[in-house]
């Protein structure tokens, strides 16, 4: 039967791998091609790229660094990040990403996902979702769809989106919880759980881990199929090889 | 020299399947084309392919690479990969129903999908990950690569091979399904060694050797 998979994140920015709280306070953590083979070598199940400046000059130096990694790993890449055409998402491609991330402007063009899953393939097509808790305690849970890096509410409901997401054709569905991004809390169970079981496409939790548990809880309470991770690894915490025997000695079905 | 020749339909991500053959190949050379005339002077071939078959199928006549890969079959190694593998089949349900190469009798069709809301361990589609080839028959193209390795799969479509002899591994997912197919010169993966690390690498470097 298929694996849960582990994924480590390398937010890109100007070529380099950082990591911010809570989408802001970005320091450098390292050159994208040593940080990938790493993590490679570890066993991790896929890597995740994000281009958290995605300005439009920025465009070829992302371009080299994924065609630098796609060189070297031989294991799927994921980009995310200013995807905004199918001409973005064909140079991604091209440039040796297995799937590209797309979210704001899935939120401005909701049949761009549609369009570059026809064109592509939905299986390459990862819409991702950064979300917010906007209910008041005690109310039953609600999340808000934001964008702009987390910076722009939509009005959006977070789990009726990500069901429009999937009827448009995202192959695979990327969801952040905004609160807990950065706090190494634990991802934001209830949501992960709310969209999974709302959908019948792959879920990546992402946003909040700060040990082991966090990982399995993910998978185990929000149902994810795959989960993400950045600071664990790129701080050292924990390696992927370490994170994987703990899930596998909880009995995860894991690659190892 | 000895050449293997990736045929580029334009469907999807060449550059690592490129990069990984390069890697393994030792003195053969790599070329990507979608040229009928440079493709046929290569010794061995691939078809690749991600996304939809109808316009997988439309891009491969139109290119007039749909004879040419026929024609190939009968005589040279040819290793097909996902989508590649699945329009060498008769016929695919994917996109309303699409006639395919018929290189291997038998057709294509959809993993069942899960309801659209329920239990978090219901399994979804596509089948997106890793997961574990049983190998069950021998071949070359298996040198080196142990029972039960791990593979990684990206597909909501299936092979349904109509001769169980063509069958070379399979998954499980939902139910028990082709993964790796064989017949003659023929060979091919629903699952992309090319991503599957060191295990895809070993598949690789043997078709590139393999002598049928």
């Amino acid at each position: 039967m298929l694996a849960k998979r582990i994924i480590p994140c390398l937010d890109i920015d100007r070529g380099r791998v950082v990591k911010g709280v809570k989408f802001e306070d970005v320091q450098d953590a390292g050159d994208p091609v040593e940080v990938a083979r790493k993590y490679d070598a570890q066993g991790a199940d896929e890597l995740v790229f994000l281009d958290i400046t995605a300005s439009v000059d920025d465009r070829p130096t992302l371009f080299q660094t994924v065609e630098a990694v796609a060189r070297q790993i031989y294991i799927p890449l994921t980009v995310g990040g200013g995807v905004r055409s199918c001409a973005d998402v064909r140079a991604l491609l091209s440039a040796g990403a297995d799937k590209v991330s797309i979210n704001t402007s899935a939120v401005e063009n909701p049949d761009f996902v549609t369009e570059a899953g026809d064109r592509y393939g939905v299986q390459c097509i990862v819409v991702a979702i950064d979300a917010k808790r906007v209910s008041k305690k005690k109310e039953p849970p609600r999340w808000e769809v934001f964008t702009h890096g987390g910076r722009r509410a939509t009005g959006l409901d977070a789990v009726e989106w990500a069901k429009t997401m999937v009827r448009k054709g995202a192959g695979e569905l990327l969801v952040t919880s905004i609160d807990r991004d950065g706090t190494k809390s634990g991802y934001d169970n209830e949501l992960l759980a709310a969209i999974s079981s709302a959908v019948s496409v792959p879920l990546i939790a992402s946003g909040g881990v700060g040990d082991l548990e966090h990982l399995y809880q993910g998978l185990a309470t929000g149902g994810a199929d795959a989960v993400l991770a950045a600071s664990i690894f790129h701080q050292g915490t924990y390696t992927v090889g370490e994170a994987k025997k703990y899930l596998a000695d909880k009995g995860v079905r894991i690659r190892l | 020299m000895a050449s293997v020749g990736i045929i580029d339909y334009g469907m999807g991500n060449l550059h690592s399947l490129g990069k990984a053959l390069e890697r393994v190949a030792g003195g053969t050379r790599v070329v990507i084309s979608y040229d009928p005339e440079t493709l046929l002077k290569c010794d061995r071939l691939v078809l690749p392919g991600v996304g939809g078959v109808r316009e997988c199928m439309r891009e491969l006549q139109r290119l007039e690479l749909n004879q040419l890969v026929i024609e190939a079959a009968r005589k040279k190694p040819m290793l097909g990969i996902c989508l590649g593998m699945q329009v060498m089949l008769e016929w695919s349900d994917e996109n309303g129903g699409v006639p395919a190469l018929g290189l291997f009798p038998g057709k294509v069709t959809r993993f069942p999908d899960p309801p659209e809301t329920g239990a978090l361990d219901r399994l979804k589609v596509p089948h997106m990950g890793w997961n574990r080839v049983r190998q069950t028959r021998q071949h070359p193209i298996w040198d080196g690569v142990p029972d039960d390795a791990w593979f990684y799969f990206v597909h909501s479509y299936h092979a349904e091979p109509a001769c169980a002899d063509h069958v070379l591994g399979t998954s499980d997912y939902t139910k028990t399904f082709a993964c790796a197919l064989a017949r003659d010169n023929l060979v091919a993966f629903q699952f992309h060694p090319e991503k599957s690390q060191n295990t895809g690498m070993t598949l690789l470097a043997n078709f590139v050797q393999w002598d049928p």
